[in-house]
């Protein structure tokens, strides 16, 4: 399910352009409720964001309508270390999350073909964390990794460890956290390109004189490129904006917030809303711009 | 050696009309075993916190807090509503998974099926319409919407949860029923119209059956996602308790094991579906092929 | 006449007025004109890309036209919907349902007209293609040949007054593809339909068809019963897609009554005026490599024989049935005659200097000079 969801590109899109194109009064029909949807529930909002990003506060403390950008400058520069922080946590976690999956998925992709069994069970693996409580994996991992658990205590018995430090609660864990929740992200669409891809390509490569890493390099990367690219960015977009590994109760700490945190604690806590809105806009717009330069870059628009 | 250039030579090679073979079998080498080795390890460090998840929902849990293992016990499972709001929140959890899914896949399965058989105006905005709630943050998406209701003076409920639920499964439902759209032979709807089928007859008859495991993949994509979603939901939820937004709050006080029996018995019903799922399309498969 | 609910007595004819069909940026088909005879099994042959498949999903309604009518046994049916039209199509890819097994494919079509005993019709389709035993299996669980003949079915059933084929038979191996040709000719004599058949494969049009028409760039070249066509061709296009000419261009330089003589390489070829499509000026004229002998001494003068040499032989390929040979003339090019292996091996060896000659009566005259279809083609 989730499998195909997931998957870079989808199914063979060659039909598309030789479809019949009909009389354009059905497809109004058929496009109207949803966008009229997603008009409603997300352009709006995203608008109301904007303008309340840009609300003035009275002495009283109530919120009117204004232009007022220096919320912008206010925000940025006060929480400027959690935006940076945000974004190298997300590349960071980005990157190892596609070494921890690329060859997990090339096993199960191209060398687990010839045992469909075999390849359908580890499938099933990588895609069970989607199906159990991704609050209670995190949990699970705060007491796993926690200054009584088994991985602490192992590590300060082999003195890898100081007697005072933690895990959870610093960096290492929250982008340890972001990591896992993230890699089945990662290695699905890396896998659907991967299992698409004809060994005859590689013979192809090795018929001319490619070598086992200049084949993998000059073949199999490239064409699982598009795989790369969406799983890539299934991890990067939702890790930039989490704020459930980040927060103090799962595998944060207070060196360690994260701008979802912010936002939230603004909106939900303070009830701040031009500052957690203005964080927002922020955070949408780097993301935007971000992803946008990365997929012009990796030479794969059509994937949108 | 360009992408392009490898493509090229790959279709010489193939010939046959078979895309895939089989890798050949090589000789023993260390390196052989490395990624298989590698790749169990990398399955099992995955599995952990779900068997401990698991292990946890049978704790004869003595404080508060289900972390420290003092005993095994079937007591949770029998009795999971003994914590009533763990049930409540479930419940509701379901409820609002249904709603916001079955909305999700009508309206995703129309914009799809637009998309991919009608030509008309503006359809790269509407892609882009389409394609941007993937890209935002859920942050954003739970702060805009919440924002927009505040403003509205809408009061936050199930029906905010819903309507915040129905938004992000949309653009999921659109990808993939237009993936399995797109990979339909138009050639099969014409010839229904060729064979006397009135359009809405060429559309229950064929259109909707041939899409169908694609709308049902969404709809449990949507479930899932749903079923799962915290971030979105915090925002929306005021006073109401989905599943997530109860163990994040009973976070700080210690997590009841009724969650992990709950938390348990959906992992292994979705697993269960799953791997009934993989048997029925591999037998098919096994049938056609000795046929042919 | 109305399709829905009752079936054609017999074919209709089919009459295409001044159809063209524009895609955006693009002329798939310009001012058509086609006249197909009720009850004639018809071939529309012609290279990739030429129209054929717009020209059949016009017929069908699956496509509007731009300009132009179509005619179906003598109504105008150009703005009728395809589900209204008593026209069935056999597909390209076949098209057949996946979902449905194939007894439930076969009867598609009546259940929608509503027709009584619709299984029974359909067992009585499939029994005519042979395939009744696998009624119950759903399409994928078919061989491409099986397949192939079940979209027949599904189509035949309906009797439609006009049955559409569009390269059934393409993905066929050739021994099948044979098989497939004398069913479908067995087929469209016991029903008794009009068939319109595309194909780029020559010889299939020619054997299966009582008309065949040459379709180029989105217009008929040519149209006539095979044999026709074959032997008389209008221009370069058809002398050169259907089977292989020798063409030759030079000026008229007289004529007779009812012949005229064309200068080429220092040489006069009489061509009959009934065989030649234009009558003065500079000509193309052709002749087919098999109607041609080899000769290694300069013939006698015989009013009835053109003859054309002396060339040098510059290739010899044996393939089997004949043997061809490739001879350079001096001012004129490279001659191709096809020689039946009568005896073993090649008569004459690469080098020999040899001299053609056929009847004139073989000869033919080109409305067209063969630069202007090669700089095309
Ligand atoms: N929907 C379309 N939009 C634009 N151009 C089209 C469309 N359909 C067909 N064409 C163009 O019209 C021309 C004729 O196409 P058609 O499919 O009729 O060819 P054909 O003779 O059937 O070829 P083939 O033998 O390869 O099947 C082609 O050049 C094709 O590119
Ligand atoms: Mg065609």
């Amino acid at each position: 399910m989730a499998i195909t969801a997931f998957g870079a590109g989808g199914g063979p899109a060659a039909a598309v352009d030789a479809a019949p194109k009909r009389r354009s009064w059905v497809a109004l029909f058929l496009l109207l409720p949803g966008i009229l949807y997603l008009v409603l529930f997300f352009i709006v909002p995203l608008v109301s964001l904007i303008i309340t990003s840009l609300e003035t506060q009275s002495p009283d403390g109530a919120f009117a309508y204004g232009f007022q950008w220096q919320n912008y400058v206010d925000s940025v520069g006060t929480f400027g270390t959690q935006i940076w922080r945000s974004f190298f946590f997300a590349i960071l976690a980005t990157v190892i999350a596609l070494l921890f999956s690329y060859p997990l998925a090339y096993f199960i992709g191209v060398k687990a073909r010839r045992w469909p069994l075999l390849q359908s069970f580890m499938l099933i693996l990588v895609v069970a964390p989607f199906f159990i409580s991704f609050l209670l994996r995190t949990l699970a991992w705060k007491t796993i990794l926690s200054d009584d658990g088994p991985v602490v205590s192992a590590l300060k018995g082999l003195s890898l460890l100081g007697p005072q430090a933690h895990i959870t609660g610093e960096p290492i864990a929250v982008v340890f956290g972001l990591t896992y929740n993230f890699i089945p992200f990662m290695c699905l669409p890396i896998y659907t390109t991967l299992e698409r891809l004809d060994i005859r390509y590689l013979e192809a490569s090795s018929d001319l004189y490619a070598g086992g890493w200049a084949t993998f390099r000059k073949v199999t990367i490239p064409l699982s490129l598009p795989g790369i690219v969406s799983g890539t960015l299934l991890t990067f977009i939702p890790a930039a904006g989490d704020y459930v590994n980040a927060s103090q109760d799962f595998l944060g700490g207070t060196s360690s917030t994260m701008i979802g945190n912010v936002i939230q604690s603004n909106f939900l806590v303070q009830e701040n809303y031009p500052v957690a809105a203005a964080l927002s806009i922020v955070l949408m717009f780097v993301i935007l711009v971000v992803v946008s330069v990365y997929v012009k870059r990796s030479g794969t628009d059509d994937l949108l | 050696m360009s992408a392009q250039e490898g493509l090229v030579l790959g279709k010489i090679y193939s010939a046959e009309p078979d895309a895939r073979r089989t890798p050949p079998r090589g000789r023993f080498s260390l390196g052989k075993w490395l990624l298989p080795v590698y790749s169990a390890l990398a399955l099992a460090f995955l599995l952990i916190p779900i068997v401990y998840t698991i292990v946890f929902s049978f704790n004869a849990q003595t404080g508060k807090s289900n972390i420290a293992w003092s005993g095994f016990t079937l007591a949770n499972w029998s009795g999971v509503c003994a914590e009533q709001d763990v049930c409540a929140a479930f419940g509701t959890s379901i409820l609002i998974g249904l709603v916001s899914t079955i909305a999700a896949t009508i309206l995703g399965t129309m914009i799809a099926i637009a998309l991919v058989r009608y030509r008309f105006p503006f359809r790269s905005a509407v892609s882009l319409l389409i394609f941007l709630p993937m890209a935002t943050p859920e942050v954003v998406m739970g702060a805009g919407l919440a924002a927009q209701f505040l403003s509205a003076g809408i009061p936050k409920g199930i029906g905010t949860i819903i309507i915040a639920h129905t938004l992000f499964c949309l653009s999921f439902v659109v990808v993939t029923v237009k993936a399995r759209a797109a990979s339909l032979d138009p050639a099969l709807e014409e010839a229904g119209r060729d064979l006397y089928g009135s359009p809405s007859q060429v559309f229950r008859l064929i259109t909707l059956p041939l899409l169908l495991p694609g709308i049902l993949a969404a709809a449990l994509l949507s479930f899932s996602l749903s079923f799962d979603d915290f971030i979105i939901t915090y925002f929306n939820s005021g006073t109401v308790q989905t599943f997530p937004t109860y163990i994040y709050i009973s976070a700080q006080r210690g997590i009841p094991a009724q969650a992990n029996v709950i938390a348990s018995a959906v992992f292994l019903i979705a697993i269960a579906i799953v791997v009934i799922s993989q048997i029925v399309t591999q037998s098919r498969q096994k049938r056609l092929n000795a046929v042919r | 006449m109305t399709p829905q609910n009752s079936f054609a007595d017999s074919g209709a004819d089919l009459e295409l007025t001044g159809i063209s069909k524009r895609f955006p940026g693009f002329t798939a088909i310009e001012n058509l004109d086609l006249t197909i005879p009720a009850g004639s099994f018809f071939a529309l042959l012609g290279p990739s890309g030429c129209g054929k498949t717009t020209t059949l999903r016009l017929v069908a309604g699956l496509e509007e036209p731009t300009t132009g009518q179509i005619l179906i046994g003598g109504k105008d049916l150009t703005r009728t919907k395809p589900y209204q039209r008593p026209v069935n199509t056999v597909f390209q890819s076949y098209a057949l349902f996946p979902h449905m097994t194939v007894l439930d494919n076969v009867a598609f079509g009546l259940k929608r007209r509503r027709m009584s005993d619709p299984i029974g019709k359909a067992h009585e389709a499939l029994r005519l293609v042979e395939l009744d035993h696998l009624a119950g299996r759903k399409p994928q669980q078919l061989s491409g040949g099986q397949q192939q003949r079940v979209a027949l079915a599904r189509a035949v059933v309906n009797r439609p007054a006009l049955l559409l084929l569009d390269e059934p038979l393409g993905a066929l191996d050739l021994k099948l593809r044979r098989q497939m040709q004398l069913e479908l000719k067995t087929i469209q004599n016991e029903v008794g339909l009009t068939f319109v058949h595309v194909t780029h494969d020559q010889e299939e049009a020619m054997t299966m068809a009582d008309t065949v028409a040459v379709m180029n760039k989105g217009r008929i070249e040519q149209m006539g019963a095979p044999e026709d066509l074959y032997e008389l061709p209008h221009t370069a296009f058809v002398a050169n897609f259907l089977g292989q000419s020798n063409l030759f261009t030079g000026p008229v330089s007289s004529s007779t009554s009812n012949s005229i003589s064309v200068e080429v390489g220092g040489r006069r070829i009489v061509v009959p005026k009934d065989r030649a499509q234009v009558h003065d000026g500079t000509v193309t004229i052709g002749v087919r490599p098999e109607k041609l002998t080899l000769l290694t001494a300069a013939p006698a003068n015989d009013s009835g024989e053109n003859v054309i040499g002396p060339g040098r032989v510059i290739d010899v390929s044996f393939s089997g049935v004949s043997t061809q040979y490739v001879v350079a003339v001096p001012g004129v090019g490279d001659i191709i005659v096809f020689a039946q292996n009568m005896v073993f091996g090649p008569v004459v060896e690469v080098g020999a200097e040899v001299w053609m000659s056929w009847t004139v009566d073989h000869g033919f005259g080109l409305s067209d000079s063969p630069e202007l279809v090669s700089a095309g083609a």
